[in-house]
């Protein structure tokens, strides 16, 4: 019951991560159509920006002041590299992003080399929060929580209740219109565009000590994000927040299980030591294909229902 | 008559290359590279069967190259082993061909019904689980560490045993030759014209009677079969697969190669294969920033270069088809445009080779080399001679590149004028 419990809380946590990143890739892809391949690269430039910060002065001003930096940079890539590719088409902005990907990680292990930094949980709250059934929670991952349930609450609120996430909203379907009624469209993707890499790189900065801060956690991850804004339907922030959750919950349920498909096997008489390719398969666990599950609802979801699950429109 | 002559003329002329390359280059370093680009040419081109043809953006294309790799390097393996009957090992890029085949029929299937995102999408989707799979499916794939084969198997017809480089390169030559062939030959069918309807105007393909779905579908085959082939050559060239064969970021090389080379002319990806295996093979030792260069080229050439490197040149045909004449006032401007260009780059080049230099060497040794003139990195003269090089071809660049420009519409103007009269 406990694993149950701990698995279910590492999952939401996993989530919401998730969600803060899928959060501003669905916004991105609704508003211009692009879909940015250098999403997670983002993720990662908080986390190597943040490690850098805490290193000098601690890690409360990096909370404030990386993803401050990194939202500048990716309003600056989408102002002088994204808009003027825009005339080429699609395809075009998604190459784009896929070559900006690419140079960002090459850049990152330019400064800070190709091993993990020593980016750790700041000591302040290096402690149990709370034990359970002899399991102790780490007060860190708690604090992730919140924050990451402050930003979800805060951008529901914000999309919903501003004026300005009512132009963002209406200019995810209507630019034209929102055009004509005196509204600086692009001057409004520009900042939306940075607005998203800024919470991709707060995901980094709370994240990024819990998952490694390391030269491949954006190609990691990256597809991953994908996944949850296709599941979860392209523009729905509901949908991206249940998908994220969804697969982050399986995830760790997957993993902390670790079921054997061995015995799905036995009732069709199979040996536990059979040669060949069949012991590959007698040998999956839930563990061994978790990181699979996701690719393939992408794949599932993409040929059955292009619009996700709380989509509106297909991708 | 004297058209087919030419056209074939221009086939002869790369047969004659391709034989006589080995004895030019003929040193193991050039003989390895010149395998890595016949690989890649055919590769580059099923490829752009897809994107440049097909209009479909794949992130995902490498698993054809790679499964058909790895069951080639299993083939080999089965061979020596004598648990498999022989194939000649000439012929095992048809066995590569035929995976890839099998893989892209039903995964064509299911990711050709709509091109754009969704089937970029689906092709990610495919090439993350392939390469989970590498790690789980271990008979098969061997994780990490993938399969090792010998291509010195079975018997020696004619005394080839493809043991010496050479006869490799021999090997890849003629499988290029006739695929390039090939595909050439396909662009001209009426399917090749379909595949560039679709491409173009999907909706009135449909209205004519055609379905989308079936056109692409059949590129995707295709396309996978001669990726299959290239991963087949590969697996020989190299003798040796790994996990990476099958992932985005082979998928990426290739992809980096088409745009580079220009995905709108069928010269195109062989220009950007050959190009970048050059490259990446003579500048992989020279610097640790290759992949970070590489990266920044395919970046430019999207942002201002649509139609490639190719595309740049061709972009130049009406002019020396016209008249040469026409290019002896563009000459200046050119080569002050080029000449800027190649200042700002390599005051650029040196800074970036500064800061690699010193992010991952030692504090106590800072003297290196650049472009062979002894610095030292702790000092603050290199970064400076670099930074004011750069900013000055930065500059020069500015006051270049419109006359450049202008010179460039002015011989087509010219040779518009020309036509119209």
């Amino acid at each position: 019951m406990e694993v149950f419990a701990f698995s279910l809380f590492n999952g939401v946590l996993y989530g919401m991560l998730l969600f803060m990143l899928a959060s501003g890739l669905t916004l991105i892809f609704s508003m211009m159509g692009v879909l940015n391949f250098a999403h997670a690269s983002f993720f990662m430039l908080g986390a190597y920006l943040a490690y850098q910060i805490s290193a000098y002065v601690g890690f409360w001003p990096g909370l404030v002041v990386a993803p401050l930096i990194v939202g500048v940079v990716g309003a600056a890539v989408e102002r002088w590299g994204l808009r003027p590719v825009h005339k080429f088409g699609h395809v075009a902005e998604l190459l784009f992003t896929f070559g900006l990907a690419f140079v960002i990680e090459e850049v990152v292990q330019l400064i800070w080399g190709k091993v993990p930094m020593p980016y750790d949980i700041p000591a302040s709250m290096n402690f149990a929060a709370f034990s359970w059934q002899g399991l102790d929670y780490s007060a860190y991952r708690l604090f992730m929580l919140v924050i990451s349930v402050a930003i979800f609450a805060a951008l529901f609120l914000f999309i919903a209740k501003t004026r300005i996430g009512l132009i963002i909203q209406a200019a995810l379907t209507q630019p034209n219109i929102v055009s004509a009624l005196g509204h600086d469209v692009p001057r409004i993707f520009m900042w939306t565009f940075g607005f998203g890499c800024a919470l991709a790189g707060l995901a980094g900065v709370i994240g990024g000590n819990v998952l490694g801060t390391e030269p491949a956690m954006a190609i990691t991850l990256g597809p991953i994000v994908f996944v949850v804004i296709v599941i979860g339907g392209l523009g729905s922030l509901w949908g991206a927040l249940i998908a994220a959750l969804f697969i982050g919950i399986v995830d760790n349920l997957a993993i902390s299980y670790d079921l054997s498909a061995y015995p799905l096997f036995a009732a069709f008489g199979v040996e536990r030591d059979v040669a060949g390719f069949m012991q590959d398969l007698v040998r999956l666990t839930t563990a061994s294909i978790a990181p699979v599950l996701p690719y393939f609802l992408l794949v599932l979801i993409l040929i059955v229902r292009p619009r996700g699950l709380f989509g509106t429109r297909d991708v | 008559m004297a058209g087919l002559a030419r056209r074939s003329g221009i086939w002869l002329a790369a047969l004659g290359v391709v034989l006589v390359l080995p004895w030019i280059f003929s040193s193991g370093f050039a003989i390895t590279t010149l395998n890595q680009m016949g690989v890649l040419i055919i590769f580059s081109l099923a490829y752009n069967m897809l994107l440049g043809q097909g209009g479909m953006l794949s992130f995902g294309h490498a698993v054809y190259f790679g499964l058909a790799g790895y069951s080639v390097a299993h083939v080999l393996n089965g061979i020596g082993a004598g648990t498999l009957p022989y194939v000649p090992v000439s012929l095992l890029p048809l066995v590569g061909g035929l995976v890839g085949l099998l893989f892209g029929i039903p995964i064509g299937f299911v990711s050709t019904r709509r091109a754009g995102t969704v089937f970029a999408m689906i092709s990610l989707g495919f090439a993350e689980m392939m390469t989970a799979l590498t790690l789980i499916l271990v008979v098969f794939f061997n994780g990490e560490e993938g399969v090792q084969t010998d291509r010195w198997a079975g018997p020696e017809p004619f005394g080839i045993t493809y043991g010496p480089d050479v006869q490799v390169y021999y090997l890849i030559a003629a499988w290029c030759l006739l695929a390039t062939l090939a595909m050439y030959a396909l662009t001209r069918t009426p399917f090749g014209r379909m595949t560039n309807a679709v491409r173009d105007n999907p909706e009135r393909v449909q209205f004519v009677g055609y379905s989308t779905h079936r056109v692409r579908w059949l590129a995707f085959v295709l396309s996978s079969f001669f990726a299959g082939m290239a991963g087949a050559l590969h697996a020989l060239n190299v003798e040796h697969v790994g996990f990476e064969t099958v992932g985005v970021g082979q998928s990426g090389l290739v992809l980096f190669m088409v745009w580079i080379g220009g995905a709108r002319a069928f010269i195109g990806p062989i220009f950007g294969a050959v190009v970048i295996a050059f490259l990446n093979s003579n500048l992989s030792g020279i610097t640790e920033a290759w992949l970070l260069y590489l990266g920044i080229i395919f970046m430019t050439v999207v942002m201002f270069a649509q139609g490639g490197l190719s595309g740049l040149i061709l972009m130049h045909e009406p002019i020396w088809k016209t008249d040469l004449k026409l290019f002896r006032p563009m000459v200046l401007p050119y080569a002050a445009g080029i000449g800027a260009t190649i200042v700002a780059c390599l005051g650029a080049i040196g800074l970036i080779e500064l800061i690699y230099f010193m992010s991952t060497k030692s504090t106590r040794d800072t003297g290196t080399s650049l472009y062979t003139v002894p610095v030292d990195a702790a000092t603050a003269l290199p970064w400076l001679v670099c930074a004011g090089v750069a900013a000055l071809g930065a500059a020069a660049c500015r006051r270049a590149y419109r006359p450049m420009a202008a010179s460039y519409a002015d011989a087509i103007e010219t040779v518009k004028a020309g036509a119209a009269r």
